[in-house]
């Protein structure tokens, strides 16, 4: 188990008799780019609610860079871990500045009366910059995010959550929506994120996934069927009639 | 400077100087042309007028605080009434004993207790014997009892429209407390009949002159102090939370905290309004305190322009200054009006009075630039609201 930075074991989740996850074995490497594929009601929002502390597992344990026990931890707690999530559909503070955005989402002494009387912290500017720079923002920076654009949105969660500084990113759908050019933007931003991180993507576009992926997990009925290279999973029988088929 | 919350361009553009103006309106114009201009003239400001405007002041207080909570975290509460109350309450305590031996049976105790048979003063009312005690209950009661409640909610993650519920259920079943005798707080008849604060008489023209100045002087402080938290990186991250709760709670903030914190101050700004009011009125009732009043002071905000501080201030105002005029001019159409206007204001000004002088201002410098065809149209500014303030 060493060098995983997460690892799930016979995680099992439960909602009203349906099996959401059943008997879930999972685990990622340090500095991997995992793309995790499934049809709809496969458990893969259900993974990341799981391993980001919203869903507590019936059984099982998530384990995060092997000392961590993380169903035992909040989701504030998980956040300030290191583990970072974007969401879906682009979740960001409308009504402040793109700059705002990110500086709130550097990491730092989260409390109330740390926010409240304390300064920023002299690196955040710097990091907040670095962030800017690589999401393709700077320009924008004093923008009200609301304003920004579908993709420009996404973008900036991503920044979001880049800037805090997690170890394991985890990302849900980032180029649904977008353009083709967006798309291919986004692909060189999360390829470049998993240089000095470790990337979680969960995806339905095959094209987007071959782009970016070097591993890939296919979930199925909150299981593991398949997992390995994208030529490899392809090539799968099972995932073939039970996934790629279909499209 | 860092930037600024989006919604105080107005107030920036303005530079201040309106507040400032406004602010020695209130504390020094009103009370002066109360005190010097000779009854009669059209500068004169009657004692009437200028203990009517005590009371629309203390409002201000807590349309202050309910804006903090609702306008920036956009936590609605329906329960204000109930902090209002229990600010009221304890200031009443305090005047009711202060009233002394000049009641109208002559008792150490106010008279209702009297009236219900008590043999003995109850003993949390003794504290309140002590004017300082007094003062620092007024804050520190509501927001114990904010504390505790918002601590329950918010843990809990009631939000939305379920907060909003139970605390009008909070409302109704404070009134209905404090209605019953038992409580040894008046029951239906409130606390009344105070003669004096601090040794000076309640009836004379300089001590309600005083406690308009008090009034005026706190409401100032308070928008001081709002101001300040909404500037603050917390202020922010409470627009975060109206805005995008999940991103703030997987950020790594606990936004529960924060929502205490804001519930908390907003409940004390409540009960600092209560405690100005009832010395002004010379009553405190339970119908202060119930769902009606707590709704009509989230119209004030609302009218005014929510997220803008200085909108909950104009709100509480004007909507009580009309409430005044209406219900002494034309009595059976207040309600209708105050329907009526909050109807308009939901419909048609989502952002108040504030929001419709920013989009006329806006609007006045849009045509300004075309009637003068000096230059070539600016381009359409991306984000007209934002603050250019420097970054460097």
């Amino acid at each position: 188990m060493a060098n995983t930075v997460l690892f799930m074991e016979d995680v099992f989740v439960t909602f009203d008799g349906f099996k959401a996850l059943n008997k879930l074995n999972f685990s990622m490497d340090y500095g991997e780019l995992r793309c995790v594929i499934g049809p709809n009601g496969a458990g893969k929002t259900t993974l990341l609610d799981v391993v980001t502390g919203k869903i507590k597992p019936d059984s099982g344990e998530v384990i995060f860079k092997e000392t961590t026990h993380l169903t035992r931890m909040k989701q504030e707690e998980i956040a300030n871990a290191g583990i970072g999530r974007k969401f879906q559909t682009p979740t960001i503070y409308e009504n402040l500045t793109v700059r705002d955005n990110l500086e709130l989402s550097v990491k730092q002494d989260k409390t109330v009366k740390a926010m409240l009387l304390g300064a920023v912290a002299g690196s955040a500017g710097e990091k907040v910059d670095e962030t800017l720079e690589i999401t393709g923002l700077r320009d924008k920076q004093s923008w009200r995010a609301g304003l920004l654009a579908h993709g420009e949105k996404q973008w900036l969660e991503i920044g979001m959550v880049v800037v805090q500084d997690p170890d394991l990113l985890l990302v849900d759908e980032p180029v649904a929506g977008m353009t083709d050019r967006e798309t291919e933007n986004t692909a060189v931003l999360l390829k470049r994120i998993a240089e000095e991180r470790s990337v979680m993507v969960i995806e339905h576009d095959m094209k987007f996934v071959r782009e970016i992926a070097n591993r890939v997990t296919v979930l199925h009925e909150g299981a593991v069927i398949c997992e390995g290279s994208i030529d490899h999973v392809h090539e799968d029988p099972q995932v073939i009639e039970l996934y790629l088929g279909r499209g | 400077m860092k930037n600024a919350p989006i919604s105080t361009s107005l107030e920036q553009k303005l530079g201040g100087a309106f507040l400032v103006a406004a602010a020695l309106f209130f504390v020094v114009v009103m009370p002066s042309l109360n005190a010097f201009a000779p009854p009669g003239s059209v500068l004169h400001i009657s004692n009437f007028t200028l203990n009517l405007f005590g009371k629309f002041l203390a409002y201000a207080i807590l349309a202050l605080g309910l804006d903090l909570i609702w306008g920036y975290t956009g936590i609605l509460s329906l329960g204000h009434g109930v902090f209002f109350g229990l600010g009221g309450y304890c200031m009443g305590m305090y005047l009711s004993l202060a009233i002394g031996v000049d009641g109208v049976y002559q008792s150490a105790l106010p008279d209702f207790m009297v009236w219900n048979r008590l043999k003995e003063l109850p003993l949390f009312w003794k504290p309140f014997y002590s004017f300082p005690v007094t003062l620092l209950a007024v804050v520190l009661v509501p927001a114990a009892f904010a504390g505790a409640f918002g601590y329950l909610a918010f843990r809990t993650r009631i939000r939305g429209v379920y907060f909003a519920i139970i605390t009008q259920a909070l409302a109704l079943s404070a009134w209905l407390m404090f209605n019953r005798n038992e409580l040894n707080l008046g029951g239906t008849n409130g606390l009344t009949g105070f003669k004096k604060i601090l040794g000076y008489s309640l009836d004379s023209v300089g001590t309600q002159r005083g406690l308009y100045i008090a009034t005026a002087l706190v409401l100032c402080g308070a928008y001081l102090l709002c101001r300040w938290i909404v500037n603050s990186r917390a202020g922010r991250i409470l627009l975060a939370i109206r805005d995008a709760e999940n991103r703030v709670l997987y950020s790594g903030y606990t936004p529960s905290n924060y929502k205490l914190f804001v519930f908390t101050v907003s409940a004390s700004l409540a009960g600092v309004a209560g405690a100005l009011y009832a010395p002004q009125v010379g009553i405190i009732t339970p119908g202060r305190i119930g769902v009606l009043p707590s709704i009509e002071m989230v119209i004030w905000v609302a009218v005014g322009g929510r997220g803008t501080l200085i909108g909950a201030v104009i709100g509480a105002i004007g909507v009580n200054w009309a409430r005044s005029y209406l219900t002494s001019s034309f009595p059976d159409y207040w309600l209708y009006f105050l329907g009526g206007m909050f109807i308009l204001v939901v419909h048609y000004l989502p952002d108040g009075i504030v929001g419709l002088a920013r989009d006329t201002y806006a609007y006045l410098e849009k045509t300004k630039g075309k009637l003068f065809r000096t230059a070539p149209a600016p381009s359409v500014d991306p984000a007209p609201a934002m603050t250019r303030a420097d970054r460097s």
